[in-house]
């Protein structure tokens, strides 16, 4: 491709009279995706992220032993080598092989989480910020109840309800996770519930659904997204926490809270059982934490000029 | 004939303030009709009562011989529309003029949204440049502009006007009005404004109405007000504060 239509087509994205609702919309995400690409460390993050997901994708292929079959006899507790580069664990399963493994199920609880605790939050939010009331009373002193125990151990107590295991660990964490982002829908609700743009589309005849699932939420969800975002690194670790309390992902998955836990016995002596799962997750934690503050320059709503 | 908007003994009460003290009022169809008042007079909770926006506490609202109740329903915004007076604050922040517009028939479930679209936007004197743009992407004139086109796209008979050049520039406000102007005698809309420039009301309207917190003072012709036919203080005093500074020697 040329300098010229490589300049014309930014042109065209940046144009001040978009000719078509497509060309509207594309404008709008090239201007977002350039003040965040602007900033390096939020662009390490994504990085990350996208090396978390080809990971995940290509775990069969990339990992070089079976994570749940170890040499018992011949290759337990061995050091990093050439060979084995985290060493093994004292399964003799190599450690490299259960990461790569491992970030299928770090995956797997962050997005499930993602997808269920946040719509619940905006939802819940944007109601109560709009309805006002009853309602918002009513709604709002649940999220406190829920607010009002500590993260962990309300899901511990979920957990030890619903029984140990990956599936009751996401929706204990769910569960635990939805009350902050219902705080932020609601605040951004309230300031915008009364101004005139809102006003005008009452006066268009719109009814309440309308007006907080097409003018409302969308307002939130730039928040929201920010929000969700920074709080995945949390979400890696309770589960990873819940794992190492036995109560979340069981053995012999390779989840890397569990492989924390079962290390811990060793971690004077063999360092690397429980040393290579927490850098692992230390790296994820990292990757999101500078996604989400990357995404909160980028996607700032009280940035005007978008 | 029966009058296209008439308030009687309306209240409205925001908490313990009272904003409006037993106001009426009579609007004749096709006349163009104005508030006066220093700020907090009420004019602007009128409007915002007739359009529903207000908590009316007693009293009555129809619209074309039509009581109101409590909840307007949808034939209402087809026969009453607004244009409010910050055109910074009246577009969504996150939408196109496109979809600005659309909102409305689609609410209403027109079906030829397209010509619509168009025709609303040629009629404000906006060409399809425009159409695409996010507000941010558009000047205060073409921003109100466009409310003026949202509101006309229902084809409403009866537009309450809520100062709609107050935020605007003078060459700027010119160009508004003359465009309220036009589409008032092409669509023969009746104008409720109301504005605390009493230049623009003798201008646009033929009657007008003076409030002074939350009751009406006095019901005036426009030529009342250019001759000083004045029969209250509150309104002498008006139009000595509208006159400007006098230096005395």
């Amino acid at each position: 491709m040329s300098v010229d239509t490589i300049q014309s087509r930014r042109d065209w994205l940046l144009s001040e009279r978009p000719a078509s609702r497509m060309q509207a919309r594309l404008g709008r995400a090239y201007v977002a995706w350039r003040r965040f690409s602007a900033n390096r460390l939020a662009f390490l993050g994504l990085l990350i992220i996208i090396a978390l997901l080809v990971v995940a994708a290509l775990a069969g292929v990339l990992a070089p032993y079976s994570p749940t079959f170890g040499d018992l006899k011949n290759a337990r507790l061995l050091a990093p080598s050439a060979e084995h580069w985290f060493g093994t664990d004292d399964l003799g399963r190599d450690i490299l092989s259960r990461i790569l493994y491992g970030s299928r199920w770090t995956l797997y609880v962050v997005i499930l989480v993602a997808i269920i605790a946040a719509p619940i939050g905006l939802l819940v939010g944007t109601v109560a910020g709009y309805a006002g009331g009853w309602t918002d009373a009513i709604l709002m002193r649940i999220t406190d109840i829920f607010l009002a125990f500590p993260k962990l151990i309300l899901a511990l107590a979920f957990v030890a309800a619903l029984g140990p295991g990956i599936e009751n660990a996401v929706l204990a964490i769910a569960i635990t996770s939805w009350p902050p982002y219902a705080r932020i829908a609601r605040a951004e609700t309230l300031t915008v519930r009364n101004s005139d743009y809102i006003k005008a589309v009452q006066l268009m005849g719109a009814s309440p659904f309308r007006i907080v699932l097409r003018h409302i939420m969308p307002l939130c969800i730039s928040s929201l997204i920010i929000r969700v975002t920074l709080d995945m690194a949390g979400i890696i670790l309770t589960a990873a926490g819940l794992g190492f309390l036995g109560l979340g992902a069981q053995p012999p998955l390779p989840e890397w809270g569990t492989m924390i836990a079962s290390g811990r016995r060793f971690v004077l002596d063999q360092w690397w059982v429980a040393g290579a799962p927490g850098f692992a997750i230390l790296i994820v934690s990292l990757g999101f934490n500078l996604l989400g503050d990357g995404l909160r320059d980028a996607l700032d709503p009280r940035s005007g000029d978008q | 004939m029966t009058s296209a908007i008439s308030v009687d003994g309306l209240e409205v009460i925001f908490d313990r303030f009272r904003a409006l003290k037993g106001v009426r009022l009579d609007v004749q169809p096709g006349e163009s009709f104005g508030l006066v008042g220093e700020s907090g007079s009420g004019k602007s909770t009128l409007l915002r009562a007739i359009a529903g926006l207000a908590p009316v506490a007693s009293g009555s609202i129809a619209v074309n011989g039509k009581t109101l109740g409590a909840r307007r329903d949808k034939a209402f915004y087809r026969e009453v529309q607004m244009v409010f007076q910050d055109p910074y604050g009246s577009l969504h922040p996150r939408q196109t003029v496109d979809r600005l517009l659309q909102e409305p028939l689609a609410i209403h479930g027109f079906a030829d949204g397209e010509k619509r679209i168009q025709r609303a936007l040629d009629e404000v004197g906006l060409g399809n440049g425009f159409r695409f743009r996010y507000s941010h992407q558009l000047s205060g004139g073409q921003r109100q502009r466009v409310a003026i086109a949202r509101a006309l796209i229902l084809e409403p008979s009866i537009l309450l006007l809520d100062e709609p050049t107050s935020a605007l520039d003078a060459s700027v406000q010119a160009e508004v009005l003359n465009l309220l102007e036009e589409v008032r005698r092409r669509r023969k809309l009746t104008f409720l404004m109301v504005s605390h420039d009493l230049a623009i009301i003798t201008h646009m309207c033929e009657r007008l109405m003076v409030m002074q917190s939350g009751e009406a003072v006095e019901n005036l012709a426009a030529n009342d007000l250019v001759e000083r036919r004045v029969s209250k203080d509150y309104t002498r005093n008006l139009l000595r504060a509208s006159d400007g500074f006098v230096r005395t020697a």
